[in-house]
């Protein structure tokens, strides 16, 4: 009987070609294996796509935001007030005659650039006063956990409701318009979100700086800003990024109910918490005017939400 | 324990004066005095108005001129004034509601923010459980997934729009229920159990259920969300513990298993959550208060801010700071009652 030659068992192969993984790759896997966050981050692909084509490419608007009837009129489109959804309107008009969808369009613009806009701030305050107070030894620690006190102490939504009647009607040197209207509603939202962020680095730094890796890292000579940049910084981003998702729904909240309460950016400019506002005067008569605005709201808060629980559950490894 | 205590109690005091004088400041950067109008008021009515709410006076202890002597300080301003009055627990006078204390308004309108937040409270806290608890039973089964799907879109449901959907699908459209103002009983007197004002909650005639079930449903949602979905993960982790298997095993009727075994193990995440809850319901309900046109103190509030009523501002953030302070610190307590290896020194 001849001997069969020796054959690698099927699995060796696998095993051998079997790529490592880092943290950033695993955690993408995990993060596309949840079903709901999977589903946040394709229809936010979606609603995010449609956005900016209607705002900067103008493929899906259908009107001016801002026009009422008369440019409607002008393109010899027949006049609709208060018109309901329909092809030619497919969100309806607003009781001046203005397109609803391209209104709803231009808010969640708004919206996202709010979101985003807030949680920048967030970021640069967040590192530099959680870096300084976990980095800055005992003194500087003390008075910026201070600071974090009194700014936590403060009710939230009443703090974010007086500075933006502090910031409204006042000018920004450099930007005008619509922009200033952003970075007025940013500053008035970030002024008070910043606080989570600033404590969370602070934690994350004192606890990173009694860790091995960094003892080792300070022990072969390395210089300190190496150590805070290329070893503790990227060790804290997981959580980081944790948070800062689960902020942009809150911002968003946030500037719909600064929209809501009558104090969000001025007309003609429509964020969509000042739609919901308008359309609600009319909720009797042209129910269409709040829906459309507020299940835009609903559905970018589900996105946000959803995307930030698969986060939390792909970054953090404890939590599998 | 008690050392721990006084120190948390002691460091309110600073808190408090740093957010007092941040808000003051704030409240004066606002454009606009609580006396202007669109029609200006006569020079001489306004003055005299200026003069009995002080407004005549320097608005802070120091200030700072482009003429001669650049930075001037002041011995008598509004705002050592305020603080004052302040150390002597006087909220001074609503500028706006004339002739009445800060101080009853927002006992008033408390008294129909309290009732709101605690009804939102209960109902979140037995949809919840239930919720959770049916849930974890099915465990990856259709009904768990109907819990899961619920608890995630409640809990990234704004209260305001949820509110909206409500008064549009349920008042508007089927007209099931009304929706101006408040159903439950008028200045109930929370302070004094001893009153006959305060027993009146438990009288079910006092109450309009038709107006109080959509506002409470609106602000209960995402805590019963959040709830549901906690007690779904302690639910789960306790259920899969040997002591379970064995109260099984020893022939406990499936109820006996769920609620004295199960449940009552699996309440300690849970009740550690609700504390902040209960605090957030009751300051966070001013939206909801909005929406459906309720006279809270929320409400009292943001209206406070459009009509530059100085002294409802300074009063409802004071009121609110204290009262969240006092919510965090007796949270925090729970947690050492609760479970027993925290020590605070």
């Amino acid at each position: 009987m001849a001997r069969e030659a020796v054959q690698p068992l099927e699995f060796e192969e696998e095993f051998v070609s079997r790529r490592q993984r880092g943290l950033w790759s695993d955690a993408y896997r995990r993060l596309i294996r949840n079903r709901f966050a999977l589903m946040g981050l394709v229809v936010l692909a979606i609603i995010v796509a449609v956005a900016i084509l209607g705002n900067y490419v103008g493929a899906v608007q259908r009107y001016e935001p801002d026009c009422a009837q008369a440019c409607i009129s002008a393109r010899g489109d027949e006049l609709s007030l208060r018109a309901g959804p329909s092809w030619d309107h497919f969100f309806g008009t607003d009781t001046q005659g203005r397109d609803m969808w391209s209104r709803v369009l231009q808010g969640l613009v708004i919206s996202l650039q709010v979101g985003f806009g807030v949680q920048i701030f967030v970021l640069i305050m967040g590192l530099s006063i959680g870096g300084a107070a976990g980095l800055g030894g005992r003194t500087l620690d003390n008075i910026m956990m201070r600071i974090t006190d009194v700014a936590y102490a403060f009710p939230d939504l009443l703090a974010i409701i007086l500075l933006r009647s502090v910031f409204q009607g006042r000018d920004l040197p450099l930007v005008d318009g619509r922009s200033q209207e952003v970075l007025l509603m940013i500053f008035a939202i970030g002024f008070v979100a910043w606080v989570t962020v600033a404590r969370l680095i602070r934690g994350q730094m004192l606890s990173l700086k009694e860790r091995d890796f960094v003892i080792a890292a300070r022990a072969i000579g390395a210089p300190s800003s190496r150590i805070v940049f290329m070893h503790m910084l990227p060790n804290t981003l997981g959580p980081v990024i944790v948070a800062i998702t689960f902020g942009i729904p809150l911002a968003i909240f946030a500037e719909a109910v600064l929209g809501f309460i009558g104090i969000g950016v001025a007309p003609p400019t429509a964020s969509l918490g000042v739609l919901v506002s308008q359309g609600y005067s009319a909720i009797h008569s042209q129910v269409w005017l709040v829906i459309f605005p507020t299940a835009t709201i609903a559905l970018l808060m589900f996105c946000f939400t959803f995307i930030g629980d698969g986060l939390r559950d792909a970054l953090d490894p404890r939590s599998r | 324990m008690t050392a721990y205590i006084i120190r948390r109690l002691l460091w309110m005091i600073p808190l408090l004066w740093a957010v007092v004088t941040i808000t003051f400041l704030l409240m004066h950067a606002v454009e606009g005095g609580p006396f202007s109008r669109e029609r200006p008021l006569p020079a001489a009515a306004l003055e005299n108005l200026n003069r009995k709410y002080h407004l005549d006076k320097p608005i802070f202890l120091v200030s700072v001129d482009s003429d001669a002597p650049f930075v001037q300080f002041h011995g008598d301003s509004q705002y050592s004034r305020y603080l004052w009055d302040l150390a002597q627990g006087d909220l001074g006078q609503s500028f706006y509601v004339q002739d009445r204390q800060v101080s009853t308004l927002i006992k008033d309108g408390f008294a129909t923010s309290l009732q709101l937040g605690i009804a939102a409270f209960i109902f979140a806290v037995i949809f919840g459980l239930a919720l959770g608890t049916i849930s974890a039973l099915n465990h990856n089964g259709p009904l768990d997934y109907v819990g899961v799907f619920f608890s995630m879109v409640g809990a990234s449901m704004p209260n305001f729009i949820l509110g909206t959907f409500l008064i549009v699908i349920f008042a508007v459209e089927l007209g099931w229920f009304d929706v101006l103002g408040w159903g439950g009983p008028e200045n109930w007197d929370f302070w004094n159990p001893l009153s006959a004002d305060f027993w009146k909650i438990f009288v079910p005639g006092n109450w309009d259920f038709r107006k109080v079930v959509l506002p409470v449903l609106a602000l209960g949602v995402l805590p019963a969300a959040y709830f549901a979905r906690i007690t779904r993960a302690s639910m789960l982790e306790v259920l899969s513990q040997d002591y379970i298997r064995t109260a099984r095993s020893k022939g406990l009727s499936e109820w006996a298993v769920i609620l004295r075994h199960s449940l009552k193990n699996a309440m300690v995440p849970i009740l550690t959550v609700m504390g902040p809850y209960l605090a957030f319901l009751v300051t966070g309900s001013f939206l909801v208060e909005t929406v459906f046109t309720i006279n809270g103190v929320g409400q009292r509030f943001v209206d406070s801010v459009f009509q530059r009523d100085y002294g409802m501002i300074m009063g409802t953030v004071i009121f609110y700071t204290v009262f969240i302070a006092f919510a965090n610190l007796g949270v925090d307590l729970l947690y050492a009652f609760v479970d027993p290896r925290i020590r605070y020194s």
